[in-house]
């Protein structure tokens, strides 16, 4: 066991924390404006919300994290920083991979919120029109917040998939938990079995409480009807 | 329209129509409710009663003919159609309360947002409207927490709050249980007789008879006869309206 202290298995994981917050809270955003999208009456914006969803939801993962990485920073020369020290190639990466979980992840959220939209009766938001609501006001007053309230859970699942993807962010260089565990399995070889472990159940107790706390907020907060 | 200097209708239909697909279920519709008047609609399920009172506020577009209210015309979109509406109550079969909001907040959410009231003039005003239907000592709670009656009373008061010119009900006591239909068709009577306008889909005969100016019958799509309350129940002239009055009446 003593070897585990030679290596920084905090700092990965706190990685591997800060990738997921930062992907949660962008994926959150731009899951609900595509949701938003995919119901308002511009038929545009429907049919690019769509295609959008169905594309980029099927696209594998690792192909996204490696095309933002390879497509914006490499041939584009889009730098997501203004810092000139050597630690701008690390947060480069960081933040290209939060960049591509964000892409894909919305996709999961805008069709879990989707959901969340059809438990909605039709009446609220007629409701909400006759009283002269204009449709964004119908959809961020009425629909959006009874929607979210009802699609926690299936939230839920989303942000676990989310912290365990992180891990795919190793392919473009960003010192996640899974970087350091391969470093280790070469270095330790003879604790294989351990090293695995240790990883397996830093990721459980990230994804375990959120969770749990999840499920008990999706019964706090559900609507009444 | 009518002659320059009268006063127009609170609302006017001419020549509407509406189709859902091939179904043609408002037939060459014309109707003026004047100022101050309460008109009851009444006719079998199905006769395009509530797609009559949905037009009026553009829930339904329609497919031709012209709709005024207050002398101008129903906007097809956008923020001229959200002024009208503001300006038009409804209150529907289901309430249609905001599940997730209080009854107060449920009662100010409109002014506060469409009509730019203060937060605090729109709670004022509300808890007045909550008095005045009786329901005060619920504001605080949700929806699901209050009877149908009580709903359905929160709902009307939650129109009323947008001072609005005119009002529609669409059946709003056919989903009530029978102890509770008398403390909404209350409401309805009072503010009748206040000199509200209003269109009032019901089967409630005995509201009808007390509380409105005039009745319209609808069948399959067409106003198959429109008179004045007395003259409709005690001489209809129409041999469907004779057999849907009996039918009704006999219950
Ligand atoms: N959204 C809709 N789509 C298709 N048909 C509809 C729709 N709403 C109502 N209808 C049909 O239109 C006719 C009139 O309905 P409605 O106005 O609800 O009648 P009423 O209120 O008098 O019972 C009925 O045949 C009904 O089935
Ligand atoms: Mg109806």
């Amino acid at each position: 066991m003593d070897f585990l202290s030679n290596y920084d298995l905090l700092g990965a994981f706190w990685t591997t924390v800060q990738l997921t917050f930062w992907s949660a809270i962008g994926a959150l955003v731009w899951g609900i404006v595509l949701a938003g999208m995919r119901v308002s009456p511009v038929w545009l914006m429907r049919a690019f919300a769509t295609a959008y969803v169905n594309i980029v939801r099927n696209t594998p993962l690792t192909l996204i994290v490696v095309a933002s990485s390879l497509g914006l920073y490499q041939a584009l020369g889009v730098s997501l920083t203004t810092d000139k020290t050597t630690a701008a190639l690390a947060i480069t990466n960081f933040r290209l991979a939060v960049l591509a979980f964000v892409l894909y992840t919305g996709t999961f959220v805008a069709e879990a919120v989707r959901s969340g939209i059809n438990t909605v009766p039709v009446g609220q938001a007629e409701a909400a029109r006759a009283l002269g609501l204009g449709f964004f006001q119908t959809l961020t007053l009425i629909v959006l917040p009874q929607a979210l309230r009802s699609v926690v859970a299936p939230l839920a699942s989303v942000l676990i998939a989310l912290t365990k993807n992180t891990t795919v962010a190793s392919a473009i260089g960003v010192a996640e938990a899974a970087v350091l565990m391969k470093t280790m399995l070469e270095n330790e070889g003879q604790a294989g079995t351990l090293v695995f472990a240790v990883f397996a159940i830093g990721f459980v107790i990230l994804t375990l409480p959120v969770g749990l706390l999840l499920g008990w907020l999706s019964k706090k907060v559900a609507v009444k009807r | 329209m009518s002659a320059a200097g009268a006063t127009p209708p609170m609302i006017r239909m001419a020549g509407v129509d509406k189709f859902f697909g091939p179904l043609h279920v408002l037939k060459g519709i014309d109707l003026e409710v004047p100022k101050g008047q309460v008109v009851v609609v009444l006719g079998p399920s199905g006769s395009g009663k509530s797609t009559l009172c949905r037009t009026i506020n553009r829930l339904e577009p329609i497919d031709s003919g012209v709709i005024e209210v207050d002398g101008q015309p129903v906007p097809a979109e956008g923020k001229a159609l959200a002024r009208l509406r503001a300006d038009v109550g409804m209150v529907f079969q289901s309430f249609n309360l905001f599940a997730h909001k209080t009854i107060i907040e449920n009662v100010m959410l409109a002014p506060v947002k469409v009509r730019g009231v203060a937060s605090a003039e729109a709670r004022k005003h509300g808890m007045e409207l909550l008095d005045r239907v009786g329901i005060a000592n619920q504001a605080e709670k949700y929806p699901a927490q209050l009877s149908g009656g009580q709903q359905q009373r929160a709902a009307i008061a939650r129109a009323l709050n947008m001072r609005p010119k005119v009002m529609l009900f669409d059946e709003p006591t056919s989903a009530l249980d029978p102890e509770v239909v008398n403390e909404v068709l209350d409401v309805m009577t009072s503010l009748a007789r206040d000199g509200m306008t209003m269109l009032v889909v019901t089967h409630e005969m005995g509201f009808a008879r007390r509380a409105s100016d005039r009745v319209v019958f609808m069948a399959d799509g067409e106003i198959v006869e429109d008179a004045a309350t007395e003259e409709f129940f005690t001489s209809p002239k129409s041999e469907r309206a004779r057999d849907f009055l009996g039918k009704i009446l006999s219950h």
